[in-house]
């Protein structure tokens, strides 16, 4: 299914929300459940983040519940086994994240075949460089029906920004700010700019916004400017400390999307 | 230049520049103009003057006689100890700082483990008047309270680091984090061989002048521009990058890098690299470290904070796989000891990191009439406290 199914979440309908959630946060085996209840709230593709020792493009949020999430006792083999009970109930694209240390530690083709096994769709490694993946993973990555999105952010030049959309499958990642995720709570004016400079550029791939996407305000401008918004910190915060995560997940969702 | 890397900033397989796009462009400005920069007369012309008159360059290359004789050989010690604030540290934060200064940029972050590289960069800024910020673990700034301490008295900010495991790997995490959410003025001055490219090959460059001088005080002592042997201690790699450099195409000379054991390799406590480790992305590059089945990095173990690091830099995991350097490990107890050693026979105190060099002499069968030199990277001032609660009445050799 992989790529299609990303594909086919495009422009059939208005706002597409994606939500991150990290496996083993707040709990070892929550992210089945949590995943289910994201798509029955009515969330159209989820990330599944994988929680790394050292995660570069982090902010506190995702890093702590990654920490917490190791501490629990997270592997890669608990992952998967997680991801194949989500694919079992739940019809929606999931999407890996992760840093590329674990895939070369484990074995690319390894991984990525167990990916495909499971249930997951896509992928997103912000640590994985375009130009060498080009280089050397390419060949490998195409042999499996797995979307790859690459990052864009304020920072990227014009032409480097279509050849990461030449490479990238599924969707390009636009990132809102040059920051590390959820340090922001408003678009600026200059973040309009840039968001309608890439609208223009008419990539070949869908943009979904991400980064610093915290309330459903956000949200619809990030749809405004682009196919479709992520969501990670604002709503891994909503879990800790909390009693019940479902109702917690189930009511975020709700307000994002006013139901 | 003697380190062979291509465009992309790759010794063989190692190295890279496996960043997030975030961080593409400040990385991207800094590979594209480091070595027209660094190659400037003017640029040249300030790096050496402080070289000399600053930090008080070239550091003497001296004949230990006494040491020599109980090995039955010719050692040389490179005197990196004698620089201002007491490592060779300092060679690489003044040739950055001068780049960051020529670059436009106001403001300097850096990392530090044990604080050595965090008071070179705190000293730099002092000197140039710059804003700088030091980020250190929660477990290290307790640790380490002299040497921060010193980077306060120098005008430095020094930011606890909480995350992870709270020690030097997650102060880079976070010196990298404060880069991507500060492009523009920030320059980042890492202290090490280690992170993306061009940082390994850079520091390298600032490094080399050990070498250089080793060249030339060699053939005024020796007659001849080369050793036998170079033994360096290893964490990063900076000083072996910078006492290897002008030598690595010189077959004749045998380049052993020691590596901390900490408890013993098999103890589950120790940060031999290059034995435990596998090939990996460390800080954006891709290099050997110590890792999980998973890919987590694991967080290693050394009585000498310098050497605490999980990973080398690439050009040494490269000059490693291609056998042109020899490792060696030494463990706690073996370094400490040669410590006291090189103190009871010289009069001088070495850093724990160097003590670990000077331990390999008690592993390498010599001949009589071979030249070693062991690159005495830093001064054991601040290491007084551990070499005072060992159990001296074991170790102290005759």
């Amino acid at each position: 299914m992989g790529k299609i199914k990303i594909n086919n979440i495009f422009g059939r309908k208005e706002n597409i929300l994606s939500i991150y959630l990290t496996a083993g946060y707040p709990v070892i085996n929550s992210m089945p459940d949590l995943a289910i209840a994201l798509a029955q709230a009515g969330v159209n593709f989820l990330e599944l983040g994988m929680p790394f020792s050292d995660p570069l493009a982090d902010g506190q949020t995702i890093q702590y519940s990654s920490n917490v999430a190791l501490k629990n006792g997270i592997t890669l083999e608990k992952y998967f086994d997680q991801v194949a009970r989500i694919r079992d109930k739940i019809d929606i694209p999931l999407i890996f994240m992760g840093y590329f240390n674990q895939l070369l530690k484990f074995g690319i083709e390894k991984f990525l075949s167990n990916c495909v096994e499971t249930g997951i769709d896509g992928m997103i490694i912000p640590d994985l460089p375009p130009e060498h993946f080009e280089k050397k993973y390419k060949e490998i990555f195409d042999k499996y029906d797995l979307s790859l999105s690459f990052l864009v952010t304020p920072t990227t030049t014009e032409s480097r920004i279509k050849y990461i959309d030449k490479l990238s499958s599924g969707f390009v990642y636009l990132v809102s700010t040059s920051s590390t995720t959820g340090k922001i709570d408003k678009f600026t004016n200059e973040q309009a700019e840039y968001f309608k400079k890439i609208k223009n550029l008419n990539l070949n791939n869908p943009v979904i916004i991400g980064f610093g996407i915290s309330s459903r305000d956000k949200f619809l401008l990030a749809n405004k400017y682009a196919d479709g918004a992520i969501i990670g910190s604002a709503y891994i915060k909503t879990l800790k400390n909390s009693a019940n995560y479902i109702l917690e997940t189930k009511n975020f969702v709700n307000k994002i999307l006013k139901k | 230049m003697n380190y062979e890397i291509d465009k992309h900033g790759f010794y063989g397989s190692y190295g890279g520049a496996f960043v997030p796009e975030l961080l593409f462009a400040n990385i991207n400005e800094l590979a594209q103009n480091y070595i027209n920069i660094i190659e400037k007369e003017d640029f040249q012309n300030e790096y050496k003057s402080l070289l000399k008159d600053y930090v008080g360059r070239p550091s003497p290359l001296y004949f230990a006689k006494r040491l020599s004789a109980r090995y039955n050989t010719n050692i040389f010690l490179k005197r990196e100890d004698l620089n201002h604030t007491g490592a060779h540290k300092i060679n690489n934060t003044i040739g950055q700082i001068l780049l960051a200064k020529r670059m436009g940029k106001t403001r300097i972050i850096a990392e530090t483990g044990a604080g050595q590289h965090g008071v070179a960069t705190a000293t730099v800024c002092a000197l140039m008047d710059m804003e700088c910020i030091v980020y250190m673990g929660e477990k290290d700034v307790k640790r380490q309270a002299p040497n921060v301490a010193r980077m306060k008295m120098l005008g430095a900010e020094v930011r606890p680091v909480s995350s992870g495991s709270k020690t030097l790997k997650d102060a880079t995490n976070e010196a990298i984090r404060d880069w991507i959410n500060n492009p523009g003025n920030t320059f980042y001055i890492i202290g090490s061989v280690v992170g993306p490219h061009p940082y390994p090959d850079m520091v390298a460059i600032f490094q080399s002048v050990i070498s250089e001088e080793m060249k030339l005080q060699l053939t005024e002592q020796t007659g001849r521009d080369y050793p036998d042997k170079i033994i360096t201690c290893i964490g990063g790699g900076s000083n072996a990058a910078g006492a290897y450099y002008h030598y690595i195409n010189n077959k004749k000379v045998e380049l052993i890098s020691v590596e901390a054991g900490g408890k013993g390799i098999n103890t589950g406590m120790s940060a031999a690299t290059s034995v435990l480790g596998s090939d990996g992305i460390i800080h954006g590059s891709m290099t050997k470290l110590m890792q999980t089945a998973d890919g987590q990095i694991i967080e290693p173990y050394s009585i000498s904070a310098g050497l605490d690091y999980p990973g080398i830099g690439p050009l040494h995991a490269h000059l490693i796989e291609t056998g042109r350097t020899k490792v060696l490990t030494a463990t706690d107890d073996q370094a400490v000891k040669a410590g006291f050693l090189l103190t009871k026979t010289e009069g001088i105190i070495p850093a724990l990191e160097s003590a670990h060099a000077l331990a390999a002499l008690e592993m390498i069968e010599f001949s009589l009439d071979e030249i070693v030199v062991v690159n005495l990277s830093g001064r054991g001032d601040k290491d007084m406290e551990t070499y005072l609660q060992w159990n001296t009445t074991d170790i102290i050799p005759d």
